[in-house]
C-alpha cells in the first residue's frame, strides 16, 4: 500500500466547542489505484485530502489516527521533514489551477524549478525533462510555450501544466481535489483521461476527491463515499454506483440525472446533511433515511461488510 | 395563437477595444466581441426550451437579452406575454442580504395589483411561512435557490427564464430544486428557458434543446430526438464528452482542442478546428441554419 490513512479525526476548535470534521476514517491506495472521493460539500473530503498531505488551516488539526505513506508516518513529523516529503513523494492538485501555478514565473522556470530541488539532475537535464512533461500532458509545441506565463494559458491547459508540475518530482501520491471541475465538459474529458493514463504508467497512488460521480465512474477504481465526516461506504465502484448497499448512496445515486433514461422525476432525499454542530447521535443520516430503525438513532454503525463493500450501516449487521 | 417568445435573428455586439487614447496614439481600430450572433427561435406557453453550450458560448447573454437587460444589437426580441422573472446560478450573490426574506420575496409584487400573501409563496416552495422574517444568510444554498424561485413567482410571471439554477448545488439538492421546477410547471403552467451546460440536467428537463457554440445556435431539436439522434458534429462530441454513468464500457473519445477565442472566430463554420468532418467548403463559409442543423456536412449527406 503507498498511503494507509488509519482512523483518522480532524478536529476544529471553535469559541462554541470542538467540530469535528473528520471522524475516525479509514481507508488505504495501493500502487497505480485510483480511489475516488466523493461527498457533498461538507461532507470532509477536502479536509481529508488536506489532513494527508498535512496542509490543514490553523485552528484545524489531526485529533487522532495515524497517515502511512509508504509505510512511513507523516502526520507527526516535524514541518520541514513534512515539506520535503510533500515536495518529492505527493503531488497535488486543485480544482483552480491558478493556485498552484505562480504568476510571475514562466512555467518552464516553475516546472524546472520543481524538478532541480527534488532531483538529482543537472539544468539541461531538468529543462529536457519538464519539456518532455509538458509533451506528456498534451501542450502542443511545448519548446515555444516553455516561457509563456500561466495567464497566457487557457484553462485547460493551465491544468495540464499543474499535473505536469504534480509528477514532476514522480510522486509515489497524486491528490487531486475537484481537478475538472472548473473546466468545460470536452476539456473535461481530455484532463480525466490523462490523469488516468499518467497514474498507471507510473504506478502511482491516486486520491481523487470529487462531487461528480460520473467522474469517477471513469476514473477510479474504488470509491469512499462520504457523509458527514464519516465514510458510509466504500468499495469498487462498479458495486457502489449499480448496487449501493448504505441509503445515503442509493439516494445521491437516484438524484444524479442520467442522459438516456426517460424519467419524469429525480430520487430526491429529504433534508439536508447536518452541520457539524449538529450531527446526531447513532448514524449521522438516520434523520434523512428512509430505513432507519431503533438501533440507528442511539448506536453508531462501523463500516459493515455488505455485498463486496462495506457501508456503514445496521442493515448490514449479522446480529441485529 | 403566436408563440409566447420569439427571438429573430438577434445579435449582439460587446465593444472591448483598448481605451480611447490608446488607440488613438497606437492607430489601433475598435474591436467588437460578437457574443450572440443572429440566434432565432421561439419558445410555446407551457414548454421548456433549454439552451446548451460551453462556457462562453453565449448562452447567458440571450437570457439577458430576452429580460431586458442588454438591448439587442440586431434583430428583434417579441415577448408576448405580461411579466417574465428571472433566476440565477449563484444563490448567494443573487439576494439582498441586508433583507429579510419578506421584503425580498414581496419586491416582485410591487406592479401587481390582486397581491398575493408572502407565505403562500414560501409553503410553495417548500419553505415554511415563519422563514419570511429571517436573512437569506440563514438558509442553506438549495434554500436559497428555493426564496429565488419564490420571489420569481411572485411576479406572476408566464415566462421564467433560469440561467444555470442547479449548477451550484450538490446534486441531492439539484434533485430537490429540479423536481420541484417540475411541479410547479405543472402547477402553474409556466414556461421556462432552461440555460446549463448540464447535458443530464437538459435531458431531464427540456421539450426542446438549442445547442450553442461560439455565438450560434448550431442545432435545434426537440430534447428526445437531439439525445437520440444528435446531428451536428459539435452535439456529437458533447453527447460523448458526458461521463458514462452506466459504466457500459464504451470509450469516450476525448475531443481535440479547445473553444476558440471569440475575438479572433475561425472563418467558416467555427467548429471546423476541432470537426472531424470539416473540408475545404467548412473552412471558408458559414453554414446556415437549414432544417434545425447549422452545418455543411449534414446539409451535404457526408454524416
Amino acid at each position: 500500500m503507498i498511503l494507509e490513512v488509519k482512523d483518522l479525526t480532524v478536529q476544529f476548535p471553535t469559541r462554541r466547542g470542538t467540530l469535528t470534521a473528520v471522524d475516525s476514517i479509514n481507508f488505504s491506495i495501493g500502487p497505480g489505484e485510483v480511489l475516488g472521493v466523493v461527498g457533498e460539500s461538507g461532507a470532509g473530503k477536502s479536509i481529508t485530502g488536506m489532513a494527508v498531505i498535512g496542509l490543514l488551516e490553523p485552528p484545524g488539526r489531526i485529533a487522532g489516527g495515524e497517515v502511512r505513506l509508504e509505510g512511513e508516518r507523516i502526520d507527526n513529523l516535524p514541518h520541514d521533514q513534512l515539506r520535503k516529503i510533500r515536495g518529492r513523494k505527493i503531488g497535488v492538485i486543485f480544482q483552480d489551477p491558478l493556485t498552484s501555478l505562480n504568476p510571475l514565473y514562466t512555467i518552464g522556470q516553475q516546472i524546472e524549478e520543481t524538478i532541480l530541488t527534488h532531483l538529482p539532475l543537472s539544468r539541461a537535464q531538468a529543462h529536457e525533462r519538464a519539456l518532455a512533461l509538458l509533451r506528456e500532458v498534451g501542450i502542443p509545441a511545448p519548446e515555444a510555450r516553455f516561457s509563456a506565463y500561466p495567464h497566457q494559458f487557457s484553462g485547460g491547459m493551465r491544468q495540464r501544466v499543474v499535473i505536469a508540475l504534480a509528477l514532476a518530482a514522480e510522486p509515489r501520491l497524486l491528490i487531486a481535489d475537484e481537478p475538472t471541475t472548473a473546466l468545460d465538459v470536452s476539456i473535461q474529458a481530455q484532463i480525466i483521461a490523462l490523469l488516468k493514463r499518467l497514474a498507471g504508467e507510473r504506478g502511482a497512488a491516486v486520491m481523487l476527491i470529487t462531487h461528480d460521480m460520473g467522474v469517477i465512474a471513469e476514473t477510479a477504481q474504488r470509491v469512499a463515499v462520504m457523509y458527514a465526516g464519516r465514510i458510509a461506504e466504500i468499495g469498487p465502484v462498479r458495486d457502489v454506483i449499480h448496487a449501493p448497499k448504505h441509503p445515503y448512496t442509493v439516494g445521491l445515486m437516484g438524484s444524479i440525472p442520467k442522459l438516456g433514461i426517460r424519467q419524469d422525476r429525480l430520487m430526491q432525499i429529504e433534508g439536508a446533511m447536518p452541520r457539524l454542530n449538529a450531527i446526531p447521535p447513532g448514524c449521522a443520516f438516520n434523520p434523512r433515511c428512509p430505513k432507519r430503525f431503533a438501533r440507528c438513532l442511539v448506536e453508531r454503525p462501523g463500516l459493515l461488510p455488505a455485498g463486496s463493500s462495506r457501508a456503514a450501516c445496521w442493515l448490514h449487521a449479522t446480529t441485529p | 395563437m403566436p408563440p409566447l417568445l420569439k427571438l429573430d435573428g438577434v445579435s449582439r455586439d460587446f465593444d472591448v477595444s483598448r481605451p480611447w487614447l490608446n488607440r488613438v496614439l497606437e492607430g489601433e481600430p475598435r474591436r467588437l466581441l460578437r457574443a450572440v450572433d443572429r440566434v432565432s427561435f421561439d419558445v410555446a406557453k407551457g414548454e421548456t426550451l433549454a439552451l446548451v453550450g460551453e462556457s462562453g458560448c453565449g448562452k447567458s447573454t440571450v437570457a439577458r437579452l430576452i429580460a431586458g437587460l442588454y438591448t439587442p444589437s440586431e434583430g428583434r426580441v417579441e415577448f408576448h406575454g405580461k411579466r417574465l422573472q428571472m433566476i440565477f446560478q449563484d444563490p448567494y450573490a443573487s439576494l439582498n442580504p441586508r433583507w429579510r426574506v419578506r421584503k425580498i420575496i414581496a419586491e416582485p409584487m410591487l406592479f401587481i395589483e390582486q397581491k398575493k400573501p408572502v407565505s403562500e409563496f414560501l409553503v410553495q416552495v417548500g419553505l415554511s411561512p415563519d422563514d419570511a422574517e429571517r436573512y437569506p444568510h440563514e438558509f442553506s444554498g438549495g434554500q436559497r435557490q428555493r426564496i429565488s424561485i419564490a420571489r420569481a413567482l411572485a411576479g406572476e410571471p408566464e415566462l421564467l427564464i433560469c440561467d444555470e439554477p442547479t449548477s451550484a448545488l450538490d446534486v441531492s439538492v439539484q434533485a430537490q430544486i429540479l423536481n420541484l421546477m417540475a411541479a410547479l410547471q405543472e402547477r402553474l403552467g409556466l414556461t421556462y428557458l432552461f440555460i446549463s451546460h448540464n447535458l443530464a440536467v437538459v435531458s431531464l428537463v427540456a421539450d426542446r434543446v438549442g445547442v450553442m457554440y461560439l455565438g450560434r445556435i448550431v442545432e435545434l431539436a426537440p430534447a428526445a430526438e437531439l439525445f437520440a439522434r444528435p446531428r451536428h458534429p459539435y452535439t456529437r462530441m458533447l453527447l460523448d464528452a458526458v461521463p458514462d454513468l452506466a459504466m457500459s464500457g464504451k470509450a469516450r473519445t476525448p475531443v481535440a482542442g479547445e473553444v476558440p477565442n471569440p475575438l479572433a472566430p475561425p472563418p467558416g463554420c467555427a467548429f471546423h478546428p476541432r470537426c472531424p468532418h470539416a473540408n475545404e467548403r467548412c473552412r471558408v463559409e458559414t453554414p446556415k441554419f437549414l432544417n434545425n442543423v447549422a452545418c455543411h456536412a449534414v446539409e451535404e449527406g457526408r454524416i
